[in-house]
This record gives structure tokens, sequence and C-alpha cells, in this order.
């Protein structure tokens, strides 16, 4: 049966052949890129006279308050981050395997829900300062909290949990033998982290940390709540205030210039201190236990943390909604249920679209090793340093010419118009939240790619596999952890999305953050809460299994 | 260690289940009649839907977002938008809207009927469904109202650290001092904000927050729309803040109104059902319904506003074209931007 064979031997060639092309990512990346690029495009042909008046008036205090954020966010979720992932890591105390997992829930809490919460709390006319003025005359010494400190303190409380996984995650793959001989030579706790630990965590942690910043300069409902204009606060007065689409599409393709240099610079950071992983796991660095007196202060720090960032908002939520109860519509259960049903779906539908893309686009990355390739994916990850707004805009722009053009198609075919078919659908919807978090599911797919020694996939090359059965038979067990982490991710992130859902949700199709957003615009606090409380629980649950995963992946 | 969750069977069991329950929302549903609104608008607006849907059998649709994404969206789509109704909270999104073609010639006797000139579109491209009058709100322990006047009068020095503001960026802002633009020129009008910010405002992006901030005790006077305090007595009949409707004496030109206002998309596939609903709007049963949701005044004068509001007693408005408030909203930020209110 020579022929066949030989047939076989052809088409696996040309399978061979295929994906060493650029032009998978090429695609894919496009794919994903274009909404931005319709809205950069604009970039071409500034408005002089705007940015002018920009120039002269507000923007140099957006771009001090956005660098303040960027600074304040990045080192506050830097040190809370690492500090704690070093210290569930790295230590016992009473009660650490609960904080291991407990420290992550925050993450489940809009960032806009939060400032909400904690303005409404501690603002001038909120509870903590009422009760205080009952007790003291002079409360000049409080803070205020609709200040630059304010929104920096709210943001970091829900975003430390992003550099905390990944902190944690690049400690736990720490081999032993390292740290052990570090001990053996009579270094130091402290110098054995500043000195071994956080420089072979670097990457993870900078990808942690660029996280965290890319999600503070997209935010722009907190920083509203919080009287400091930044960027993304800017592009919606432009667009909004002076009703000039073009000038803050530009102001935002500056934005995503500034947010792919951040990106690259970590991508360079990451390359200087590459590591591999030879074999399946590591097996995790040995705790040390401490007593007594050190115990304790490592229990408080952690419950301090998890108080102030969850537990204290969840229960004026808490309080709020029981507040609320008396007023609720006797139906209210079924439209929750509708309401989280909506939620949970599209999290659902956008996690597993984004991972499956995700997956492809850092593979056939990694097998190109080209650096334009490299570029490509860099460039697909850009939509999460963008305002959704902006994302949203670019979306129906796209769409509607793609929905004109088919129209047009279809009634030079002698047919008669069929309207929309992706504009204000769901496909719309999923594709903006593909564009908006492919950063997070590409950066754990590919971040666990690149633990896999290079020389695994050429030996497997070398035997005749394709890069399609490398992926499928060999990269893909050895990265589910990264898959399913950036599964999860996408998926909570999805969970608390507004500006997108809000601009592209099809008719009557609403979801838990819509209706949050709804209420708090009209700062019906009490009637927030509720809907607040129910993506809170949505997103635990995935929060939950995702510690479960890091946890059981180390034993 | 193994976890019932991520034991393989549940995993795939979920997943099966959550699939499933995916693809059967994208079953088609029954023809009925409908009419699809776009509106920015979204308190208390349901109750009012479900009763045009009782009297009339056409199912409302509608989707909310921002007054500027709403209309982004329809310029988008174009002529193969599903949008029959665009329903804003300000007069300048629907100048905007009539400007970028968006909007097509009511043609209704009982619109023009229920309506009166002033609050419509001179070519009926949209008509106001109710009025939001933003004035001035003081607390009786700190203020007599006898101190009070004008918007204007509010940069006076004496009101140093006593004011509460909504901040530049609130089109509610925006739309006041395009007003002010409209009633005395952009070079006096940037004196009289300047004023203001020289007064050192507490700036609080929300009206409820802004009147609860009042009574709590700081600040002394506050500008805000008239319906927040009419929300706040709803709940509590002692909250201790009072109106003051501003620009009131003789030569002066009355108190800052916008509207909610609705029309009907150029390319409206279910016109009938659009126009029989934004005439139902107009009418005494859809306008009490509409207008007594949010405390506000109805557009229609033979309806009777809300008895909380009546309360706040009667007023002169001023009587400024509201289109105004579109085309000088750029200017109004630019002024805004100029004299650094934030």
């Amino acid at each position: 049966m020579k022929s066949s064979s030989n047939g076989f031997i052809k088409s696996n060639r040309y399978l061979n052949w295929l994906p060493t092309l650029p032009l998978v990512p090429f695609l894919v990346a496009l794919f994903v890129v274009l909404p931005v690029i319709v809205v950069a495009s604009s970039l071409f042909t500034p408005n002089r006279e705007i940015w002018e008046h920009l120039w002269s008036t507000i923007l140099p205090e957006m771009t001090r308050n956005s660098i303040m954020l960027v600074v304040g966010v990045g080192f506050g979720t830097l040190i809370l981050g690492v500090s704690l992932a070093w210290l569930v890591t790295a230590y016992n105390f009473p009660g650490r395997n609960t904080f291991e997992w407990l420290l992550i829930l925050p993450m489940a809490i809009p960032t806009y829900i939060l400032g909400f919460v904690y303005m409404a709390t501690f603002d001038f006319a909120g509870p903590v300062q009422t009760f205080l003025r009952s007790h003291f005359d002079n409360l000049a010494w409080f803070p205020e909290i609709r200040s630059g400190g304010g929104a920096i303190l709210v943001m970091t409380l829900v975003l430390y949990p992003y550099v905390y996984l990944l902190a944690k995650a690049g400690f736990q793959e720490q081999s032993q033998n390292y740290i052990d001989s570090a001990r053996t030579m009579g270094y130091r706790p402290l110098k054995i982290f500043f000195k071994l630990a956080l420089p072979l965590a670097r990457p993870s942690i900078a990808a942690g940390v660029l996280l965290a910043i890319m999600e503070a300069l997209t935010d722009f409902a907190t920083v509203r709540f919080f009287n400091f204009p930044t960027f993304s606060d800017g592009i919606l007065r432009i667009w909004h205030g002076l009703m000039d689409l073009p000038a803050a599409s530009e102001l935002a393709g500056l934005v995503a210039i500034f947010a792919l240099i951040l990106i690259l610079g970590e991508q360079t950071l990451r390359g200087r201190s590459r590591f591999f992983q030879s074999t399946g796991k590591a097996q995790g660095i040995s705790k040390i236990s401490l007593n007594g007196f050190k115990a304790w202060i490592a229990t408080l720090v952690c419950s301090l943390v998890i108080i102030i960032s969850f537990f204290l908002p969840v229960a004026q939520l808490f309080s709020w909604t029981l507040l609320e109860l008396g007023n609720l519509d006797a139906n209210v259960f079924a439209v929750y249920t509708e309401f989280a049903f909506n939620s949970i779906k599209l999290s659902f539908l956008a996690a597993i679209f984004a991972t499956a893309i995700g997956l492809i686009l850092a593979s056939a990355i990694r097998s190109s090793k080209s650096k334009f390739g490299f570029f490509l994916g860099k460039l697909a990850t850009i939509g999460y340093a963008i305002p959704g707004a902006v994302i949203g805009v670019g979306i129906i722009l796209l769409l509607s010419f793609i929905d004109h053009s088919l129209n047009e198609v279809y009634i030079w075919l002698g047919g008669t118009a069929i309207g929309l078919v992706f504009t204000g659908s769901l496909i719309g919807l999923i594709y903006a939240y593909i564009v908006r978090f492919m950063a997070v599911s590409f950066n754990s797919v590919d971040s666990s790619l690149q633990k896999i020694k290079p020389n695994v996939t050429s030996a497997a090359r070398v035997l005749g596999a394709n890069q399609w059965r490398v992926t499928w038979q060999i990269h893909l067990p050895l990265i589910t952890p990264g898959i399913f982490v950036g599964f999860i991710m996408v998926f909570v992130d999805v969970m608390k999305e507004l500006p997108v859902t809000a601009m592209l949700r099809p008719f009557g199709y609403d979801t838990l953050a819509v209706w949050v957003w709804q209420m708090a615009a009209e700062s019906i606090w009490t009637g927030a809460a509720l809907p607040a409380l129910a993506i809170v629980a949505t997103g635990l649950l995935p929060v939950y299994i995702l510690t479960r995963v890091f946890s059981s992946s180390k034993s | 260690m193994k976890n019932f969750l991520l034991n393989k069977k549940w995993l795939i069991l979920i997943f099966v289940v959550l699939t499933i329950a995916v693809l059967t929302t994208f079953l088609p549903t029954d023809k009925e009649e409908v009419v699809y609104v776009y509106t920015a608008r979204h308190y208390g607006i349901e109750p009012v839907f479900i009763e045009f849907t009782n009297e009339t059998g056409i199912v409302v649709k509608h989707t909310t977002a921002s007054d500027a994404a709403l209309r982004e969206r329809i310029k988008a789509e174009g002529r193969h938008t599903n949008a029959d109704v665009y329903i804003t909270v300000d007069a300048g999104n629907l100048w905007l809207a009539v400007k970028d073609g968006l909007l097509r010639t009511i043609e209704s006797s009982v619109v023009e009927k229920n309506i009166p000139a002033n609050l419509r579109d001179p070519e009926n491209q949209w008509f106001a469904l109710t009025e939001r009058v933003r004035t001035i709100l003081y607390h009786p322990d700190r203020v007599s109202p006898e101190e009070l006047s004008t918007y204007e009068a509010l940069a006076d020095p004496k009101w140093y650290g006593r004011l509460l503001m909504r901040p530049a960026t609130h089109p509610y802002t925006q739309s006041l001092v395009a007003s002010l633009i409209v009633a005395h020129g952009e070079e006096e009008s940037e004196k009289i904000v300047r004023g203001w910010v020289a007064n050192n405002p507490t700036l609080i992006d929300s009206d409820t927050r802004i009147l609860e901030t009042l009574a709590a005790g700081k600040g002394d006077v506050a500008i805000a729309n008239h319906y927040y305090l009419g929300r706040l007595l709803e709940s509590n009949p002692e909250f201790p803040v009072r109106i003051f409707w501003a620009n009131q004496n003789v030569g002066e030109r009355g108190a800052h109104v916008n509207i909610t206002g609705v029309g009907v998309t150029k390319y409206s596939k279910n016109y009938q059902n659009a126009i029989r609903f934004v005439e139902w709007l107009s009418s005494p049963r859809g306008q009490k319904l509409f207008a007594d949701s949010n405390h506000e005044f109805p557009a229609n004068p033979t309806v009777e506003p809300h008895s909380i509001i009546a309360g706040f007693g009667s007023f002169v408005r001023d009587p400024i074209n509201l289109t105004e408030y579109g085309r000088l909203q750029g200017a109004a930020v630019k002024l805004l931007n100029r004299v650094g209110y934030r």
C-alpha cells in the first residue's frame, strides 16, 4: 500500500507546513484587533482644535491622575499581592489553609461596587462619619474618601488578587532545592525571598501587576465616584460632553499605545528571566511554621486584608438588602433568576471562546517563533487596555458595516433585506468580550506554555508529530491548569463587565451588572445591593474552584 | 485532594447542562405586535410599559444604556436598525439625534393636542414626556429663603465653602451652563461659573448624595434636580431639605428645565406601533404613570403632577428653546474646562 502511505505523508507534510506560516495567528489576531483598529484609526486625522483645548485645560490633570493611579495601584497590588502570596506559600500559621483561598475572594467584587460601597459608607453622609460626629466635635482629620487616595485604595483592594494568584503560582512552581541550598548556606528568610524567590517569580508577578494596572486604567465608573478624572474618564468626557467621538477615539488610541509599550516592556522583563519546568510539576516550597507572636501577626494581617476588602463591604450590601426586602416585588426572584442566568450564560460562552482563541493564538505563535508572530500576540491582547465603552463603539461600527454589506449582497442577489444579523446579537456581544478579555485568557495559556521546555516540543516535532498533534497531545495536558485559570478569570471578568454589556446586549437582555448600574446611577444603593450580592455570589463559585485547582495541583 | 467539583463527571455534567440551556435560548419566539424602545431613562419605566401592553396588546421590548451610546448605536445600525423609539433624559441628545438624521416627523394630531408647542420639536421629530427642574435646594436651619435668589447669585463670595454641586462631567451641569450662555453670552457666563468655582463647591456625582450630604450637615446650598427631593421625601416626609425655585423675580428668566423626551426613529419598522406608543405616553393615562414613577412634571398640562412635587408650589420656567442645550453643550463643556470646574 505504498501509494496510500505516500498520500498520508503528503497530507501530513501539508499539515506541518500550515501553522509555520504566520497565517493562523495573523487571522486570529486580526479578528481580535480589528475593532480596536476601527476606533484607533482616527489617530491619523487628529482634531487639532480639540487637542489644543484639552491640553490647555484638563489633559495635564488627567495625565497626572492616570500616572498616580497606575503607580498607586501598581505598588499597592504588588506589595499586598506578593507579600500575602509569600506568606501563605512559605509559612504555616493559624488559619493558613483557609486564608489561602479566602484572600482571592475580593476578585469577585466588581470595582465599581466596592467603589460605591466605600463611598456611601465613609463619605460625609455615610454611617461612619455620622457616628463619629455624634461623639467628636472636630472631624477635620477624617480623610476625604472622594479623592485619588480613595480610588487607589478601592482599586488596590479588589485588584490585588490578580497579583496574589499569579505570584502564588510563581512561588509554588519553584523548586525546593534552591531554597534548601540557600537555607543551608545560612541565608536569612528575608534574603532568600528577595534574592531568590522574588526574582524567580518575577514573570508571574509582572503579569499580575500588568493586569491590575490595565484594569485600573480602563475603569471609568469608580474614578467618577471618587472625582478623580483619568484618561478613561476623559475619553467619556470628550465623547459625551464635547460630543466628539473621533476625538475620544484618538485619546483611547493614545492610551492603547501607552499600554502596548507597557505590555512589551513586561515581556522583555519576562524574557530576561526565563525558566522552564522540565518535568510535570515542581514539588513546591516546604513551609516554615511560625510560632507565638509572629504566627498571630500573620493571622492578623490576613484577617485585616480580607475583612476590609471583602467581609465589610459584603456586610454593608447585606444590610442594604435587608432594608430593601420590604419593597421587593413578588416576582423579584423570577427576575433575578433570569438576570443571573443571562449573566452566567454570557460569561460561560465568552470564557469558552476566549480560552479557545487564546489557546490557538498562543500555540501558533509559540511554534512560529517569529518576532512578527510575537508582536501579533501582544497586539491581540490590547483590548484589555481600552475602556469597554470604546471597544463597544468599535464593535458596533464593525458589525453594522458587515450587516449592511450582507444586506446589500442579499438584495443584489435578488432577496429582500434581512436586517441586522450581528449588531445587537449575542454573537456581537460575545465578540466584544473576546476582544476585551483576550489578554486574560491568552496570558494564562501563554505563561503556562512558556514554562514547557522548548526541547520537549522539538523532540516531538523531530519524531514527526505535526503542530496540531503537538498541541493536542503534548502541550494541552501540560497546560490544563493555565487554560482552566484563564477560563475562570474571563468568566469572572464578564460577570462584572458593564459598559460593553450595556451597549451591545440584545433587546430585553438584562444582566446582574446592568441592573446594578441602573440602580447605582440613580444612587439607589439599597436597590443595587441585591444584584451586587448576586454578582459576588455567582463570582465566588468559580473563584472557589480556582483555588481548589491551585491547591490541588500542588499536592 | 479530590473535591466533588473537580470530579470529571461533575464538570462534564455541568458543562452539558449549561450548553443545552444556552442553546435553548436561541430558539425563535412567536410573532407578536412589538415596539422596540432604546431608552436612557430606566428608573421606574417597566410598570409603564407593562400597562401599555395590557391596554393595547403591543409588547414593548426595550434596552437601556447611556444617551450617547444608544444614539451611536442607532446611527451605526442605520436603515436596518431595530429601534422604533428613542427615549433620552436630555434635550441636547434629541437635538443631536435630529442633526444626525436619526429621527422622523411624528405625524400625530393626538400628540400635537396633548403636548404644548414649546415642549415639541418645531418639526415634530421629538417631544417632551416630562419636565425636570434643576434648581436651588437648601437646609432651612442654616439658610433662610430670603438669602436666595438666582443661580448667578451663588457666585457671591458669601457662599464660600457652602455649596454642593454636581461635577462638570454630568449633562445636568452642562445644560445648566448652556442656559447661562443663552442668557448672558459666553464671557459673562464664564465669570459666573468662575465665581462658583471660587466658592470651592463640594462636587458629588449623585444628586441624591448631594441632598443627603446637605441633610447631614455639610454645605448649606445645593443645585440639584427637583425629583430627587421628591423621592427622598416619599421615603422620609421629615427629610430636612427645602426647595427654592430659582430666578423667579420680575425680569429674571425662571428656573432651568430639562426634559425626558421621545422620538421615533427614521427607519422604524413598526411605525404604527411606535406612533400608538408615543401617543399613549402623551395621553393622560401614560403621562400620569410615566411622570409619577419619577416625580417629574408631566408635559401634558391637563395632567396633575404628583402630590409631593405639587407641594413644591408653582414657578416660572426659563422659556429657552430646548434645542439650545444641544447646540451649546460643546461650548458649555469647554467653558467648564477653562474655569477649572471639575
